[in-house]
């Protein structure tokens, strides 16, 4: 260390404690707001060690990599081999340092492989790539260090997954190793301290607690856990056999949170916030630089367009996000760095983790979702840590401006809603396994300990784990035709081995857990397509400049001469060529604006509970606007306010119909899942259900009979009607046809090699040749309904898009709490529900009613025939 | 199976008139011509997933069990005096050896007492090993001609197969694609009805000049029945 001050380098404490904690031979997790010096802090014990570390000898042999540093984005690996590449150059230490990413040319990274840079920054699917080449052991037998960054972040995927296992493959390789895992602030620090070291071999808690025995969740129950034996000790909570240590940096100056306090009538609904518009320009005008943070991409090309509509002074504005081309994001970046822009729209992709200058004020269009969300958005702007920053929340409807307030109050009492951790998902495994035997031949019964050392997996019973080896081998099907075509064979010796080469450049080609929808380029150019709905006119279009990537199913519902923003320009649709979308300028008309999948988070279980009980205590109104205070004032007086424990179900009749608003805060996704199985549960009971529309707060079901009458006949009573029950049989019968599944299956089946990936361009070609998922499922289901890849996919999608382990904790939470409140008109509480009916589309199945539509209009054209 | 059941079935199917000729264009994915007691059905690719499975794309063994249980239930419903199987019947040249037994059981079962040809295809150009049948290139019967590949150009009164139409449209602001019929009143181009086999949109340049006035009417297979939509409605991709 006394190199290093020797030097004029003066650390700050925690990078001297965790330096001290590694140089123990601990593993160990830093917690530390951004700006404190946190990725110099998970370097320093590899440099120190380096600098001392003997010169190598003429002679000597070829030494492996000593670091390696592990970044979910490819960027920002690139981004530290600049930053920490400078210092370490400056102050003469001669320590090479290489990164490895999917961009690094082939020529590059065989060089690599045979001199391997002492520091080698990359990311997880490069590292499960060198896992899998036959001469990784060698490549990593120096290894003393791991660097893990963002590791809040990476944990919480099937991507955090596949890292673990790489992690746990590396132990194996190297006993020693150590790891040092840098991170966000977190809710269960100690998740992340036993991701970092082995787990043992009696089940984690992590894989106990994540555990439910309801509906499809019932695939993990305890009782299919191997008994333990009954010498083994139990679970040793603090060891450091099982932990990594701890070394936590408190927040630095507390940031300044306000609500946006608008003159402006706050919406009943909606996501826009158009409302906000002239405050938010007010706001951008009176700071220096202004970091504009929306919750998805529509919202932030819509919030671009309104901002350049009153933009009067023609202020340098910016939009920057993810589907936006890479070109087009560096300049808004440098831009950004280079202190020109007045302001930048954005959605917060991880990529925002890079240097944004020197941002003064952070407004944050739509409700946080999150309090954790909310700080780590908050921070990523001010990177200097002694600094408070600067930030305005603006609510885009009523609810929201609750939850606005409920995320602020977090905040500064440092609450934290990161969510738990699931167990390893077995597509993911399936993967890793085939990825081991690529790199060398192995006995199940040691990858098996392996595996369960790796904390995601550490409840991993051994019949599973059979089973997802034999998928990896044959495809695991009861039906045991493919044992000639197995991928990996057992052989003599007891291990087992990749049967063909060529398996091992498939799985090179199919590397990874990140699946993306498929997309198309956006594309300028002058031809314009004939309007209409277009036929197989032939496209004489001349390519201009690309303008980013855009989702196929958005552009497939579009009519040529159809209007819609992107990339912050009002574009005409002009048609499709190969993997091509062609646009021209537009303006005018209706303009449509792109939703994408996947933007949207789902209300934290924290804020939600924090908001009912906002709710419930009109001592803490005085906090709200006045025109929120008054829409609870008028609630409370046509209706009632819930407890904060209570579930508050509203009946009332309205037009022909009769409606139910549910108000369970949970989240849309649970709320989604929560209607399908109440309409089927009141289809049953004779009211004859039409519909329903979920938020993120509350739920309304309309039906032709009179949901009141009945409840209050208790022809079904309530509490039958939310009887945790119908997390079994009803969920399992609505699963089996539902989209959710059938999307969630795709994912599984290419992560674990069943289907390969599609790559850009094949796509359309390839429809009549390749075998979609969608027909596979369909015959898997109706063949072999227990197949491990389903059980995969079930377990996903209960804790995915079903969210069902939310929705089964509300249904124990309300256990006899349920509060019926028959009105004889809609209440103000369920105004902004029943706004959002007729604008969401009423979930279902791509349907058959669709097609009748389009046939009748035939029929009503020629009449009948 | 009484005349009553029979009529039922028909329900939900759609008929056209080719070369003089009635075309049931069933829902399952097959025609029947009442007046030639005649069943088509085309592109089974039957044993895809075993072709698949030798070059390490383990997919599930259930495709065949899947594409024949099917079949039966419609050869059971029309009970014809002629099928058949235009083509691409199995999905590589081996498939047939591969046949599991049962399944070539049943297949045979399926062809006692009637007459059953194989049209060759692309992926099968020869006759299948062991299976009774009479393989042919093409078969014209009552002004009809029966091949795998739809010819070039105009064709009146061709049933082809090859290209799995299928087609898309957009209907308040949501996108259904589903396998179809495509017919311009003169030729027809059908479905395949393999488990596991994949589709192209009737709008592709792959079908063009193949139906006048551009785009076909696309017979789309619903659940349980057949929508009939007009060219104009169908959208690319």
């Amino acid at each position: 260390m006394r190199w290093f001050a020797e030097r004029g380098w003066s650390p700050r404490a925690h990078q001297l404690d965790l330096l001290a904690t590694a140089q123990q031979g601990n593993s160990v997790l830093l917690i530390a707001p951004t700006g404190a010096g946190k990725t110099l802090a998970g370097f320093l014990p590899a440099l120190t060690d380096l600098a001392m570390r003997p010169k190598k000898r003429p002679g000597e042999a070829q030494r492996g990599v000593h670091t390696l540093y592990i970044s979910p984005l490819k960027a920002l690996a690139v981004d530290i081999e600049r930053n920490l590449g400078k210092p370490v150059a400056e102050i003469g230490l001669p320590i090479t340092m290489e990164t490895r990413t999917g961009d690094t040319p082939q020529h590059k990274r065989a060089r690599q492989k045979l001199s391997p840079p002492e520091i080698l920054l990359t990311t997880p699917e490069q590292l499960a790539l060198l896992i899998a080449s036959p001469d990784a052991e060698r490549f990593f037998s120096d290894l003393r260090y791991i660097v893990l960054d963002e590791l809040h972040s990476l944990v919480t995927s099937k991507r955090g997954h596949l890292l673990s296992l790489g992690l746990a493959r590396l132990r194996k390789f190297v006993p020693g190793l150590q790891a040092i895992g840098l991170s966000a602030t977190v809710a269960e620090p100690d998740e992340l301290r036993r991701w970092l070291v082995r787990q043992g071999t009696s089940p984690s808690p992590l894989w106990r607690g994540s555990t439910h025995s309801v509906g499809v969740g019932a695939e993990v129950e305890s009782s299919s856990l191997p008994p333990r034996p009954s010498g083994d000790p139990p679970h040793k909570g603090e060891g450091n056999a099982s932990m990594a240590e701890l070394i936590t940096v408190s927040g630095g100056a507390k940031p300044e949170i306000t609500i946006l306090d608008s003159e402006e009538r706050v919406p009943w609904s909606g996501h826009s916030a158009r409302y906000a518009i002239p405050d938010v320009y007010e706001a951008i005008r009176k700071h220096r630089t202004t970091l504009l943070f929306v919750n998805t991409r529509s919202q932030a090309e819509l919030l671009f367009q309104e901002l350049w509509r009153v933009n009067d002074d023609n202020l340098p504005i910016a939009l920057h996000h993810g589907s936006l081309d890479v070109g087009q994001r560096r300049k808004v970046e440098k831009a950004m760095a280079d202190n020109v822009l007045r302001a930048v729209v954005a959605t917060s992709t991880l990529d925002l983790g890079i240097d944004w200058g020197d941002v003064d004020l952070v407004v944050h269009v739509g409700a946080p979702k999150g309090a954790s969300r909310l700080a780590q958005r908050i921070g990523r702007a001010n990177h200097r840590m002694d600094e408070p920053s600067k930030a305005i929340l603006v609510p885009a409807n009523r609810f929201e401006v609750l939850e606005c307030r409920a995320a602020l109050e977090a905040n500064y009492l440092g609450a934290q809603d990161t969510p738990p951790l699931l167990e390893g998902a077995l597509d993911v495994l399936a993967q890793h396994v085939l990825g081991c035997a690529c790199g060398a031949p192995f006995r199940a019964d040691e990858l098996f300990d392996e595996v369960r050392g790796a904390a995601p997996y550490a409840g991993l019973d051994r019949d599973t784990f059979d089973r997802v080896v034999d998928f990896v081998a044959t495809g695991g099907y009861a039906l045991r035709s493919y044992e000639r075509y197995a991928r990996i064979r057992l052989t003599k010796d007891g291990t087992w081995r990749v049967s063909n080469p060529r398996i091992a450049q498939q799985y090179r080609l199919n590397v990874g857990t990140i699946i993306e929808s498929p997309m198309l380029n956006v594309r300028y150019t002058r031809a314009k397509g004939k309007s209409g709905a277009g036929s197989a006119q032939s496209l004489a279009l001349r390519g201009g400049p690309v303008l980013g990537k855009i989702e196929e199913y958005f552009v497939e519902t579009l009519s040529i001469g159809d209007m819609f923003i992107f990339a912050g320009k009002v574009l005409r649709f002009e048609g499709i060529r190969e993997n091509e979308c062609y646009v021209s300028t537009g303006g005018g008309g209706n303009v449509l604006v792109p939703s994408y999948a996947g933007g949207k988070f789902p209300l934290s279980t924290y804020l939600a509970d924090q908001v009912r009980g906002m709710l419930a205590d009109p001592a803490r109104w005085k906090a709200l606007p006045e025109q929120v205070s008054d829409w609870l004032r008028m609630q409370q007086m046509k209706s009632i306010l819930p407890k904060r424990e209570d579930l508050l179900i509203e009946t009332f009749p309205r037009g022909e119909r009769h409606y139910m608003v549910a108000y369970p805060f949970e989240g849309r996704l649970a709320h989604q899942t929560l209607g399908m199985l109440l309409t089927r549960r009141l289809e049953r009971a004779g009211a004859r259900p039409l519909g329903f529309v979920a938020t993120d707060y509350s739920l309304a079901i309309w039906a032709l009979g009179d949901l009141g009458q009945m409840f209050k006949a208790k022809k079904p009573s309530l509490a039958e009607l939310f009887d945790e029950d119908m997390l079994g049989d009803d969920l399992e019968a609505w699963l089996a046809d539902s989209w959710l599944l059938k999307r969630t299956f795709r994912n599984c089946a290419v992560i674990s090699g069943l289907i390969e990936k599609r790559f850009p361009g094949q796509e359309k070609n390839g429809r009549q040749v390749t075998v979609s998922a969608d027909l596979i499922y369909d015959v898997l289901r109706s063949h072999e309904p227990d197949h491990i890849l389903l059980k995969a996919t079930r377990a996903d999608a209960a804790s995915g898009l079903l969210d069902v382990r939310r929705l089964a904790e509300m249904l124990s939470r309300i256990h006899g709490r349920i509060v019926h409140k028959m009105l004889d008109q809609i209440s103000p509480l369920a105004v902004p529900v029943m706004l959002e009916i007729g604008r969401e589309p009423v979930n279902g199945e791509a349907n058959d009613t669709l097609l009748l539509e389009a046939a009748d209009l035939i029929e009503e054209a020629m009449g009948s025939a | 199976m009484n005349i009553a059941a029979r009529e039922l079935t028909r329900a939900g199917c759609e008929t056209i008139v080719l070369s003089g000729m009635r075309a049931v264009c069933d829902w399952r994915g097959v025609v029947h011509f009442p007046d030639l007691d005649l069943l088509v059905v085309s592109d089974l690719h039957l044993e895809k997933g075993s072709s698949h499975a030798r070059r390490g794309r383990l997919i599930p063994p259930y495709d065949t069990a899947a594409t024949l249980l099917r079949l039966a239930s419609v050869v059971d419903d029309y009970a014809p005096k002629t099928i058949i199987s235009l083509g691409d019947s199995f999905h590589d040249g081996e498939g047939a050896a591969r046949l599991p037994e049962p399944f070539r059981d049943s297949l045979i079962g399926m062809m006692k007492g009637r007459d059953w040809f194989w049209v060759a295809g692309n992926h099968d150009p020869d006759a299948p090993d062991d299976l009774p049948g009479e393989t042919v290139q093409e078969l014209a019967v009552g002004g009809l001609v029966f091949r795998h590949e739809p010819s070039k150009g105009h064709a009146e009164g061709e049933v082809a197969g090859h290209l799995h139409p299928c087609a898309r449209i957009v209907q308040r602001s949501r996108s259904v694609r589903r396998r179809c019929f495509a017919s311009d009143g003169l030729r027809l181009v059908m479905p395949a009805f393999g488990a596991f086999t994949g589709s192209l949109n009737v709008l592709d340049r792959a079908y063009k000049g193949m139906f006048r006035n551009g785009a076909p009417t696309a017979y789309m297979i619903g659940t349980g029945r057949v929508y009939p939509i007009a060219g104009s409605l169908l959208r690319p991709g």
